[in-house]
């Protein structure tokens, strides 16, 4: 073997093991973060973290109950913009339209998706805030529920694609309608498709915390209805982190577990439903 | 319109009035009208996002012009707004990130498409994805009690002693600021690349790979000179992501840049960046004219993002079309 071949060798040989490293590092980095939320959350978690409003500046002790509420209710408000308008509007992409309209709001859902979450967070404070004149759940949920349109609208729309033609043509040419053929039979058929999409869109703004600071802003207290400002777990943890106050850290690293420990539950969860061979589209 | 492709054409001369009641009483036309309506309100949410933020930046548009890129005071009291300091800052991040996010992405990427056997290859993009759920708030929280103190700590003091002499590395170990938020920034995007590097790497026709090993190149020879190559349109186009990703981020850059408005060329110094200081001072923001300089600075980063995720899109397509257009699903 000539020196020339065993040097290519070895430089092949090890190229392709910092490619290894490279992956082996990008990896460590997710238990790395897992690790060091359990270590400093889970010592700091306790019931009173799930049950206590927050204590007053200065006194230790209380915890986040208003902003787990807080959260539960923008999320759901936030569903209720994201789910139907991605849903349907997929169906509309995937089973009525023609090339051109579908190009068209398949651009805008795109642009959609890649607008920076801050930005969506001042679209929805001129748009829900400066109306009303106070920072509310709606418009905290709006923004939120802004960010899961384009998510649920391409990935289920790709999964309604994914349902074969001839699935359709033996439903017509059974005399059902076009409706009907997609109510009884093609949605039946993509479900699992679409609840992945739907969950990894709740997913992906369970923690978005940009869009929410002036929105649904803060709150200390309980935050009755769906008009008030409200607290929620992404902004407390931004709010503990940066104060000063050691008891207010602890608080962060618990809830910042909690919330991660929901978004990959989410997440596994999801890509568990999806049965073998389908593969999730990329939002 | 049109009836569509899956309907069996009806016969007759009145075929298409009666065809359309027809599916009217059935009942087509009204789901087609709803779906239609809601696929529209995606459209019209995104044209009115893009006129809210054209028509809330009015003043700042009207009273600076072109001076607002130009200058570099913010100065709530005197109405005077400047946004260099912030558009440096996010610069100057996102530029970090991918110096150091591009290399060990793309390594990553190569070892997951080229090396790894499927199985291994699809647990490891598994555990990508969920690297790239995780919320940014987590990193900026683990970036203000981790990376903080360990730049200021050893990092910076190790870079000073070293590679002091460059400017980049110059000035007091504050711990927060460019470099810092550079850091963290690639951390977070390091699986957008990866995930659509390995994408694109896997739409290389399988003929490329054996064509050069045939030719007697090492395993990595035919990875780096022809299958990255091969690629190389959709891997810019992953880096365009991340780039696009870091320029919008912003939660770990607020927690960790320092948040002063400051021109520098060391990276050791604090900054601020456009979707920080808008995170930090929207609330606050007394006056329309502060408020809508803000906005102006969100119009500016709504672009950028626009045109990055635009190419992106554009250059990911082209590739694994080339791909697949050349017998390789």
């Amino acid at each position: 073997m000539s020196a020339r071949l065993r040097w290519r060798k070895f430089v092949s040989n090890f190229m392709l093991t910092m490619t290894g490293v490279c992956a082996l590092v990008a990896v460590a980095v997710l238990f790395f973060i897992l690790g060091y939320l359990v270590y400093h959350g889970g010592a700091s978690i306790s019931w009173n973290f799930f049950t206590k409003l927050p204590a007053p500046v200065g006194e230790t002790g209380g915890g986040m109950a208003n902003a787990i509420i807080g959260s539960a209710k923008l999320l759901l408000f936030a569903s209720l913009i994201g789910v139907p308008i991605g849903f349907f509007g997929a169906i509309y992409l995937a089973e009525f339209s023609g090339s051109t309209t579908a190009f068209v709001v398949r651009y805008a859902a795109d642009l959609l998706n890649g607008v920076p979450s801050i930005v969506i967070g001042i679209f929805a404070y001129s748009l829900v805030v400066l109306p009303f004149k106070h920072f509310s759940t709606l418009a905290g949920g709006f923004a939120l529920g802004l960010m899961m349109i384009p998510i649920t609208l391409r990935s289920t729309e790709e999964f309604l694609r994914s349902v074969p033609n001839a699935l359709r043509e033996a439903a017509m040419a059974l005399g059902a309608s076009k409706w009907k053929t997609i109510a009884t039979v093609i949605v039946p058929a993509a479900y699992r498709g679409i609840l992945t999409a739907v969950l990894l869109a709740f997913a992906r703004v369970a923690g978005e915390t940009a869009p929410l600071l002036f929105t649904a802003f803060g709150n200390r207290f309980w935050s009755p209805g769906w008009n008030q400002p409200t607290a929620s777990l992404p902004v407390m943890i931004f709010t503990y982190a940066i104060a000063p106050y050691e008891d207010w850290h602890r608080q962060a690293w618990a809830a910042g577990l909690v919330l991660l420990g929901l978004i990959l539950v989410i997440n596994i969860v999801a890509r568990g439903i999806l049965s073998r061979g389908i593969s999730v589209p990329r939002s | 319109m049109a009836t569509t492709t899956t309907s069996v054409p009806s016969a007759g001369p009145v075929a298409g009035s009666r065809s359309f009641l027809a599916k009217l009483r059935e009942g087509d036309e009204i789901a087609r009208l709803i779906t239609f309506l809601f696929a529209a309100s995606v459209v019209l949410l995104t044209l009115l996002l893009v006129f809210e933020l054209w028509l809330g930046s009015t003043l700042p548009r009207h009273k600076f012009g072109f001076n607002f890129f130009r200058t570099s005071v913010w100065d709530p009291i005197f109405d005077q707004f400047g946004a260099l300091p912030f558009i440096y800052g996010t610069l100057v991040t996102a530029g970090v990130a991918l110096i150091l996010a591009v290399p060990l992405g793309i390594g990553a990427a190569i070892f997951l498409a080229e090396l790894a056997p499927t199985r291994l290859s699809d647990t490891l993009e598994f555990f990508i994805d969920l690297l790239a759920a995780v919320p940014s708030v987590i990193y900026g929280l683990l970036g203000v009690f981790i990376v903080v103190p360990l730049m200021r700590g050893y990092i910076q003091p190790g870079l000073k002693s070293t590679l002091g002499f460059l400017s980049l590395f110059k000035g007091p170990a504050y711990g927060v600021g460019f470099l810092t938020a550079g850091i963290v920034l690639a951390i977070m995007v390091i699986p957008y690349i990866i995930s659509v590097s390995r994408e694109v790497l896997l739409s290389v026709p399988r003929d490329q790979r054996e064509a050069a090993l045939s030719l007697g190149s090492t395993r990595w020879e035919s990875t780096w000179q022809v299958v990255v190559p091969f690629a190389r349109a959709g891997i810019m186009g992953s880096i365009f992501l991340a780039l696009a990703r870091a320029l919008g981020e912003t939660m770990a850059v607020t927690m960790v840049i320092g948040n002063t408005p400051t021109i520098s060329a060391s990276l050791f110094s604090p900054g601020y960046s456009i979707a920080a200081v808008i995170a930090n001072e929207f609330t606050e923001a007394t006056g329309d004219l502060y408020l809508q300089s803000l906005i102006e600075l969100g119009l500016v980063l709504f672009l950028l993002t626009f045109v990055l995720n635009g190419a992106a899109r554009l250059l990911i397509v082209a590739t694994s079309q080339r791909g697949s257009g050349m017998g390789n699903t």
